[in-house]
């Protein structure tokens, strides 16, 4: 039996989970990345998206995180998420008019600053569907 | 002699006054218990944020260009404080002691040759300040997390002041707020925000930590940029929790206080009524008698 790595999800409000686990691969904004008990230290910033977590080679709990960051040590894997839903929550009818609500705002806003606001909340609304659509995929 | 009804009257008052205060006691015991839980949870991610910054800091301060939001702008011209008060009275010297604190800061920093500018969160604040500084308010809110205070609304605060400095309004800035120690003490807390120096403790802590040398992805620059504005959140986050505990805990204090000064009242005058009452029977006595007496 391998070592497991501890994994904490911790979002503003409150810790949402802190459990051991074989493998978490959580979406680093430069690509996935898998974290295995003794990985090397590092920090990286999260990108909209999911994060399996492993149990033997099984997935056994799959999260939506709206980007933050990931501190990996050799025995723990802390994120700092803005936002996390299990997958199973997350309800493509109302992502969907998120979506075209978001979209409608962005053609309205009139400052750039304004536009960049809604653009970033359309890609994590964006980042959701695909969520979905890998997990009906699977 | 006072008058029995009047008396009556009073009394009935004051009796609806304690069951009034002794509610609003009760509410905000249980509002303090729900704000000190959702202070307390929000105490793993402020703590891991805190040491990832440390451990960021320490590397990225070696070569001496960090961002802005640490280094500052340079200049220590133009300060920004962001008051933090409640939207309803009835709270002791909550929002007072704020307002105190904070006209005592402007006093100070204007008279240092600075130019002052305040963002106001909170009604009863934003009142009291209005009055002898209105020109230098630029923002203010108000019912920030009426229902229940979320990340969002600490997010909202936090992009108005990250815009304030980006657009070059104000070189540093600090937040006032009241830091809860319990139920009857509260703290007035001034804490700097931007620019941002992580706390001593933390960075001690976080020495031993950063030798173990993370590696960083993308770089420790683009990390610490998208870092800081999280923490600035943070830091409003934290301190709208610690505000919101506080307002709770004074209320308590207050009320209970009301409840107790009412009690009191109410005893004093059920007192008078009684001498009152006495003192009209025997009246009526004296005067029956007396009129027996004269036939």
């Amino acid at each position: 039996m391998a070592d497991k790595v501890e994994f904490e999800l911790v979002s503003p409000e409150k810790l949402l989970k802190s459990q051991p686990v074989d493998m978490v691969v959580v979406p680093g904004s430069e690509g996935d990345f898998g974290v295995l008990a003794g990985h090397s230290p590092m920090i990286s910033t999260v990108r909209p998206g999911v994060i399996d977590v492993y149990e033997g080679d099984r997935v056994v709990d799959r999260v939506f995180v709206a980007g933050g960051f990931a501190e990996v040590t050799e025995t723990r894997c802390t994120v700092l998420a803005e936002e996390a839903v299990a997958l199973a929550d997350l309800n493509r009818g109302a992502i969907e008019k998120t979506i075209k609500d978001l979209s409608e705002d962005s053609d309205d806003s009139k400052s750039e600053a304004e536009r960049a606001a809604v653009e970033a909340k359309l890609a994590v609304a964006r980042a959701k569907l695909d969520a979905l659509g890998q997990s009906a995929a699977h | 002699m006072p008058n029995l009804k009047d008396l009556k009257n009073r009394i009935a008052s004051v009796q609806s006054t304690r069951k009034i205060t002794s509610a609003m006691k009760m509410v905000a015991a249980s509002k303090l218990r729900r704000a000190q839980e959702q202070a307390e949870a929000s105490g793993p991610y402020a703590e891991r944020m805190g040491r990832m910054l440390a451990s960021l800091a320490s590397n990225v301060q070696d070569n001496g260009n960090g961002p802005k939001l640490m280094t500052g702008t340079g200049a220590d011209k133009v300060h920004l404080l962001v008051v933090i008060s409640s939207d309803r009275g009835l709270c002791g010297a909550f929002n007072g002691s704020i307002v105190r604190e904070a006209k005592r800061q402007i006093a100070r920093l204007q008279g240092e040759g600075k130019t002052v500018k305040l963002l106001t969160v909170g009604r009863k604040g934003r009142d009291q300040l209005r009055r002898e500084f209105s020109s230098l308010i630029v923002e203010s809110y108000e019912d920030v997390g009426r229902r229940r205070l979320g990340f969002a609304d600490a997010d909202m605060v936090a992009t108005k002041v990250l815009a304030l400095f980006d657009a070059g309004e104000f070189d540093v800035c600090s937040i006032i707020f009241n830091k809860f120690k319990s139920a009857i003490s509260q703290i007035v807390t001034v804490q700097q925000l931007i620019p941002f120096a992580p706390p001593a403790s933390a960075e001690a802590a976080a020495s031993d930590e950063a030798k173990a040398m993370y590696e960083f992805e993308p770089d420790e620059e683009q990390i610490l940029a998208e870092l800081l504005p999280r923490n600035l959140s943070i830091q409003v986050y934290r301190a709208l929790l610690e505000s919101a505990a506080s307002e709770q805990g004074a209320r308590m204090t207050a009320m209970d206080n009301a409840t107790r000064n009412a009690g009191d009242m109410i005893n004093k005058l059920t007192i008078t009524y009684n001498r009152t009452r006495q003192a009209y029977i025997t009246k009526e006595l004296i005067e029956i008698i007396s009129g027996a007496e004269a036939l």
